[in-house]
């Protein structure tokens, strides 16, 4: 078996969710990552496609922000953010997207947090806000979210809801009025989580190989049920080659240090 | 005044005539693209204060300014300049020290507000950000925003559907338009009169210059007006929108220009590492905007070495190959 680094193995967790023809909406660094290798794998079909308004972008190179020129060339159709949001609300559109983001927090239901840590108006860190990801969450069919596993990360109660996940139980996004679809599952650095059907409380559904549950319990800061977990297959050779020699061969996100 | 005027004017000129203190203004582009970064330097350099800015998601620009000290308010989605800045790094310690006052958003909520803007219509609606903080938490306090002519008395609001269940949307999100004074682009081409022609992606540039009182567009490149009029539907803002049209080649360094160069990743780099410290951000901006007494000296500073790395290859619109670790 060939060796990997966690970065690589939660980059193809993410890409095997994906599935061919469907719509994805990308953000920047490791969402990108998994968006293209499921393109290059498992979801050859899929349609890769940014807040900025590129479509199906013809990405040679992996762009270091879904502003950068890279997803401009050669792409279906050059709009604007008007355009790609309105995609994502849209009635039917809305519900084929899968949206692919990171964030600082997040919750048992899925809502997350990238806009303060601390009081909003007196915040102990300051984050970039909402970009897309309040849009893209308020929106679409199914959301996938890249975390780093830590207590601090993982915690019962926000300090700013940036965008809805299951607000707070099967009824939430109903009673707030948003439309059908959530968050469907949680990448981490220890495995991946998804939402009960039932309680849309999250559990964990698989850890990668070598770490135990115990583990996640350890760095998960509210309750999660950890019966139903499997044990995750490690990256495959090809899955591995597609990652380090087509989707990032300078290893721009693959080596760099955990921002 | 004649709209098909000659527009073209030094940009110290354009700055100075329609960027005043206190302006409310909106910057174009997108994190790390097509910010308008030498008319930035300008306003710095002109020492404009207590501005109240505007955008979706920027970067480079946002952050400059906040850093030079010129920005009073900000209305914004999101600061981050790709990898280079996860956050955008004086954006950050400003807001932490309670320097700088942040009205956050959504991406597709400021959308909707300059598109208002420029509709004229008050509001636009839309289902983003239902159940989040967004809505409940302000930036601006109520009692600001009721004694300040220039901002709606409230940041957002929800309300019923006026049609029903019609759209099967039950509730609404409505965001306020924003009406700037001044919108600053930087464009790779435009006419002698002000038309403006943007490649690649145009973000929301058109409905940030359609929403604004007045406009200044820096560009690559100058051309006469039938050049551009041979192929009108390539066209975005028409002329009369316009008020100054500044020749400023690499008008977006160190941000990107689709189809003339990249970003320069050098430069952001050692902008993120300056950015870290007080005293290192004080000397980066001594030697890269007070130093250089216009954007040609800023533009000799740089050199033309790192100009030909990051220059973009016809084929791609960027750089291919571009050193970016």
């Amino acid at each position: 078996m060939a060796s990997y680094s966690l970065r690589e193995m939660m980059a193809i967790a993410a890409a095997r969710i994906i599935r061919d023809n469907d719509i994805v909406f990308c953000g920047t660094g490791i969402s990108m990552l998994a968006a293209m290798a499921a393109k290059h794998i498992n979801a050859p079909h899929s349609i890769i496609f940014f807040e900025t308004g590129a479509i199906d972008s013809k990405l040679l190179e992996l762009p270091l922000a879904v502003g950068d020129s890279r997803v401009m060339h050669g792409a279906s159709v050059n709009g604007g953010l008007a355009d790609a949001f309105a995609t994502m609300q849209h009635q039917w559109w809305g519900s084929r997207v899968i949206g692919i983001m990171g964030a600082a927090q997040i919750d048992r239901f899925g809502n997350i947090n990238t806009t303060v840590i601390g009081d909003y108006h007196n915040p102990r860190t300051r984050l970039p806000g909402s970009g897309g990801s309040c849009d893209v969450a308020s929106f679409v069919g199914r959301t996938v979210i890249f975390m780093k596993h830590q207590k601090r990360k993982f915690v019962e109660t926000l300090d700013y809801i940036t965008s809805p996940g299951w607000i707070d139980g099967p009824e939430g996004r109903k009673r707030a009025g948003l439309p059908g679809g959530g968050p469907e599952k949680v990448i981490s650095d220890l495995g991946v989580m998804g939402f009960d059907g039932a309680t849309r409380e999250m559990y964990l559904e698989g850890c990668y190989p070598g770490i135990a549950p115990r583990e996640v319990t350890n760095r998960t800061g509210f309750k999660m049920d950890i019966s139903r977990v499997s044990r995750i297959e490690p990256p495959t050779e090809e899955e591995l080659r597609v990652l380090r020699t087509v989707c990032d061969p300078h290893g721009l996100i693959l080596e760099t240090p955990e921002q | 005044m004649e709209s098909t005027r000659h527009k073209v004017m030094d940009l110290e000129t354009a700055v100075s005539n329609f960027v005043h203190s206190g302006d409310h203004l909106s910057l174009g582009g997108f994190t790390i693209n097509r910010n308008p970064m030498a008319a930035v330097f300008e306003i710095i350099r002109q020492h404009k204060k207590d501005l109240h800015v505007y955008a979706h998601s920027n970067g480079q620009a946002v952050d400059t300014l906040v850093g030079a000290g010129c920005i009073g308010k900000l209305e914004i989605a999101y600061a981050g300049a790709g990898l280079f800045a996860p956050t955008c790094l004086r954006f950050k310690s400003a807001v932490e020290s309670g320097r700088l006052i942040v009205e956050d958003y959504s991406n597709y909520q400021m959308t909707l507000r300059f598109m208002a803007g420029a509709m004229g219509v008050p509001f636009l609606p839309t289902r983003s950000g239902l159940g989040s903080d967004i809505i409940r938490k302000w930036g601006f306090s109520a009692s600001d925003r009721a004694t300040d002519p220039k901002l709606p008395d409230k940041k957002i609001h929800v309300a019923d559907n006026p049609f029903g269940t019609w759209g099967d949307a039950e509730k609404l999100v409505f965001v306020p338009a924003i009406y700037p004074d001044v919108t600053l682009l930087h464009v790779q081409t435009a006419d002698t009169q002000g038309t403006v022609r943007i490649n690649g992606l145009p973000f929301t540039d058109i409905h940030q210059a359609n929403a604004s009182k007045r406009v200044i567009v820096t560009c690559e490149e100058i051309v006469a007006p039938e050049n551009l009029r041979r192929h009108p539907e390539h066209n975005h803002i028409p002329f009369f929108r316009v008020d100054a049209v500044v020749h400023a080649p690499h008008g977006a360094y160190p941000t990107a220009c689709y189809g003339h160069y990249d970003y320069d990743p050098d430069f952001l780099k050692s902008y993120a590492t300056a950015a870290l410290d007080d005293v290192d951000y004080e000397n980066h901006l001594a030697r890269y905007i007070y130093g250089p007494e216009n954007h040609a000296a800023f533009l000799a500073l740089i050199g033309q070495e790192r100009l030909d790395l990051i220059a973009a290859s016809a084929e791609t619109g960027y750089a291919a190959g571009l050193e970016r670790k």
